[in-house]
C-alpha cells in the first residue's frame, strides 16, 4: 500500500526533535545569561517553544509508527487513509497556530499547554479522529490482541481522556476553588504522561516481538499483568506530584500505594536482565536492538529514581527541584527517545537499509554521544537540584533566592556543555532518517 | 494428538482474553468512582472560594506564563522561587510583590502591569497563600509517609 502520511508523521516528528533540543540549548543560555534574548522573546515564552515542540515529537513519532505499523507490518489495511489525513493535517495547522500564539505572546494557557487554549479544541478533535480510525481499523480483524494493541489504544482513549481533563478548568466551578482546581491539573498531567507512555512502550514491546521474531512477546500472562500494572499506576498513581497539596489525606495514601507497586517493575527488570543479554549477540548491528538496549538502561536509572522520589519524606526534599527535572528530562529523553529512536530506526531499515547501513558509523557515533551526555545532563540536574533543595531547607533565611542562584551557575554552564552534545548526538542520528523518510515521501504517489 | 494441543492452547488464550476484558471493566468502574470523588473533593480546609478579583488575577498570570519560572506548592517552573505563601512570609507581603512586578530584575521580564492588574494579581496571590503551607518545615514522617500541616 502506497502512502506517504506515516512517514510524513515520522518527519514532522523527527524535525521536532531537532528543533525541540535546539530551543533547549537557547533557553539554557537564558538561564546563563538572563540579558540574552529577553526583550525578544523572554523566558516565559521561549520555554514554551521547547516544552510544545519536544512533546510533538514524542506524540508525532508514537502515531506515525503506529500507522506504519498496522498498515505495514502487521498488514491490517487501514479503515481509512482520509481520516489519517485529517488527523495529520489538524495536527501540522495545530503547530503552526501554537508558535503564533508563543511568538505573539497570546498564551493563556496552563503549564506544558501554555498555548491559547483555544487550540486544543482541534487538538482534541484529532485524537478521536485518530480513536476512531485505530479501533475501526483493528476491532474484529485481529484475534486476542496482543499487549501492545491494547496499550495503543488504551493510549489514545487515555489521552482524549485526561487531556481534557486537563482543561476542567476553564469550568467556573472547578476554578473557585483552588486547592480542587490544582488537584486535578496535576492529576491530568500525570495521566497523560501516563497516556503517551501507553502509546510509546506499546511500540517498544511491538519492536521486540518483531526484531526477535517472537510472536509469544507481548501475549502471556505476565505481559498482561504488567500492562493492567502499568494502567492503574496511569489512572492512580498520578498523586505522588501532588503529596504536599493540602487535599484530603486518602488521596496522597492511595498514590504512595500506588507508586510503590512499580517496584514489582523495577524487580523483574533485573531478574530478566540477564535473559535479555544473552540474546544480544544474534541481533548484532541493529540499531533498532541497540536503541532499545539503551532503553533498558535507562528505564532501569529512571524507575530507580523515580521509586525513591514518590516515598513522600524523599519527595518532601527533591519536590520542586531540579531532582523532578532530571526525573521528567531522563524519562523523556532517556526512554521515551530511545524508543521512539529505536522505531524510526526499525521503519527506515526495512524502507531504504542501504541508506543507514552506509551511515553506520555516523549513526554509532551519534548513539554514544547521545548516551553518555545524557548522562552528564542529568547528574548536573540532580546536583542543581540539590544545591536547591539545600538552600530551601538548610540555608538561615538571608540567603536570597538570587544568591542560591548564582551559586549553581557553574553547574548549569556543564549542563549546557552536555546539552550542546547531545543535540549533536542527535542531529547525527535524525539526519540518515530523514533522508530515507524524505526519498519515501518524494517516491509515494499517493497519501 | 497434535490437534489437541491447538485447541488447548486456543482456549487457553480466549480465556485469557475474556479475563482481560473483565480486569479491564473492573479498573474503568473503579476508576470512574475515583475521579468523581477528586472532581467533587472538599479539602480539609476552610479557604474561601476565589473572588473574581483573584480569578482575574489568575488569568493575568496564566496570559503571562508566570508558570514558566514560578511554583506553586512546588509545582511549575524553577528559574523563580515558589509563590504560594509569598504574601505571608516575613517581610514580604502585598506591597513587597506590588513592587516586584514591574521591577524586571534578573530573569524576571520587564511587565508594564497597570495598578488594577497588580491588584488582581496581588488578590490572586493572596487567595493561594490562604489554602496552605509551603515548602513544609516541619512535616511529621513515620516509614517514609508525611503528615502535612493543615491551614486552619
Ligand atoms: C523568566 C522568569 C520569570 C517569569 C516569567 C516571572 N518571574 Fe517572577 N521572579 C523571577 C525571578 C528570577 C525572581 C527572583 C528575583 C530575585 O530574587 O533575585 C522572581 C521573583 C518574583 C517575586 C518575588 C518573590 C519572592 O519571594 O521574593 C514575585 C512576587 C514574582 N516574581 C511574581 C511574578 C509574576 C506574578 C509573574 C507573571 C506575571 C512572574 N513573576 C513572572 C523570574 C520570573
Amino acid at each position: 500500500m502506497n502512502q506517504k502520511i506515516p512517514f510524513l508523521f515520522l518527519l514532522l516528528g523527527l524535525s521536532a526533535l531537532l528543533l525541540g533540543a535546539f530551543f533547549g540549548v537557547l533557553i539554557t543560555l537564558q538561564y546563563i545569561y538572563p540579558e540574552f534574548l529577553k526583550e525578544t522573546l523572554a523566558f516565559n515564552r521561549l520555554r514554551e517553544f521547547h516544552v510544545s515542540t519536544l512533546i510533538g515529537w514524542l506524540i508525532l513519532t508514537a502515531t506515525g509508527g503506529i500507522y506504519y505499523y498496522i498498515s505495514k507490518v502487521l498488514n491490517v489495511p487501514l479503515y481509512s487513509k482520509k481520516l489519517m489525513t485529517i488527523q495529520f493535517s489538524i495536527l501540522l495547522i495545530c503547530s503552526i497556530a501554537i508558535y503564533f500564539s508563543f511568538l505573539f505572546g497570546k498564551m493563556g494557557g496552563r503549564e506544558y499547554l501554555t498555548y491559547h487554549p483555544i487550540i486544543s479544541f482541534p487538538i482534541l478533535i484529532a485524537w478521536i479522529v485518530f480513536a476512531i480510525n485505530y479501533f475501526k481499523t483493528l476491532v474484529g480483524k485481529i484475534q486476542n490482541w496482543p499487549v501492545y494493541l491494547w496499550m495503543w489504544g488504551t493510549g489514545i482513549v487515555f489521552m482524549i481522556y485526561h487531556f481534557s481533563e486537563a482543561h476542567l478548568w476553564l469550568i467556573p466551578s472547578i476554578r473557585e476553588n483552588f486547592i480542587r482546581d490544582i488537584t486535578v491539573q496535576w492529576k491530568s498531567y500525570g495521566s497523560f504522561v501516563g497516556s503517551w507512555n501507553m502509546l510509546i512502550y506499546g511500540t517498544a514491546i511491538f519492536l521486540m516481538s518483531k526484531i526477535k521474531n517472537e510472536n509469544t512477546v507481548g501475549r502471556g500472562k505476565v505481559a498482561f499483568f504488567f500492562y493492567f500494572l502499568g494502567l492503574s499506576n496511569l489512572m492512580f498513581g498520578w498523586a505522588h506530584h501532588t503529596y504536599f497539596i493540602p487535599t484530603q489525606p486518602w488521596i496522597r495514601i492511595v498514590a504512595y500505594a500506588m507508586s510503590m507497586s512499580e517496584w514489582i517493575i523495577f524487580l523483574s527488570i533485573i531478574i530478566s536482565w540477564k535473559k535479555s543479554l544473552n540474546q544480544q549477540d544474534k541481533i548484532k548491528g541493529n540499531f533498532a536492538y541497540k536503541f532499545l538496549l539503551a532503553t533498558d538502561f535507562w528505564v532501569f536509572v529512571n524507575l530507580f529514581i523515580a521509586l525513591l522520589i514518590s516515598i513522600p519524606y524523599i519527595n518532601l526534599f527533591t519536590h520542586g527541584t531540579h531532582i523532578t527535572v532530571a526525573h521528567s528530562m531522563g524519562t523523556t529523553i532517556g526512554i521515551n527517545t530511545t524508543i521512539l529512536l529505536a522505531s524510526a530506526m526499525f521503519i527506515a531499515y526495512k524502507e531504504n537499509a542501504k541508506i543507514i547501513e552506509s551511515n553506520t558509523k555516523i549513526i554509532k557515533l551519534g548513539y554514544w554521544l547521545f548516551n553518555v551526555a545524557l548522562v552528564g545532563f542529568l547528574t548536573m540536574l540532580m546536583l542543581g537540584g540539590v544545591a536547591r533543595s539545600k538552600w530551601i531547607f538548610l540555608s538561615d533565611k538571608a540567603t536570597s533566592f538570587g544568591e542560591m542562584q548564582t551559586s549553581i551557575q557553574p553547574l548549569i554552564v556543564v549542563f549546557l556543555f552536555f546539552g550542546v552534545v547531545l543535540f549533536i548526538g542527535l542531529l547525527f542520528i535524525s539526519i540518515p532518517l530523514i533522508k530515507v523518510f524524505l526519498n519515501k515521501v518524494r517516491k509515494e504517489k499517493s497519501l | 494428538m497434535g490437534l489437541l494441543f491447538i485447541f488447548v492452547e486456543m482456549e487457553i488464550t480466549k480465556k485469557l482474553a475474556h479475563k482481560n476484558k473483565m480486569v479491564m471493566a473492573i479498573i474503568v468502574i473503579v476508576f470512574l468512582g475515583y475521579n468523581f470523588f477528586i472532581y467533587t473533593q472538599e479539602p480539609p480546609i476552610e479557604a474561601q472560594k476565589m473572588s473574581e478579583l483573584a480569578i482575574l488575577g489568575e488569568k493575568i498570570y496564566q496570559d503571562n506564563n508566570c508558570t514558566a519560572c514560578h511554583q506553586f506548592y512546588g509545582l511549575g517552573g524553577y528559574l523563580g522561587p515558589d509563590l504560594t505563601n509569598v504574601i505571608s512570609a516575613e517581610g514580604k507581603g502585598s506591597m513587597y510583590v506590588k513592587a516586584f512586578l514591574n521591577s524586571g530584575v534578573k530573569t524576571m521580564p520587564q511587565f508594564n502591569f497597570s495598578e488594577e492588574e497588580k491588584e488582581a494579581l496581588v488578590a490572586f496571590l493572596e487567595a493561594v497563600d490562604e489554602t496552605g503551607h509551603y515548602p513544609i518545615y516541619e512535616a511529621a514522617q513515620n516509614f517514609g509517609w508525611v503528615s502535612i500541616k493543615y491551614k486552619k
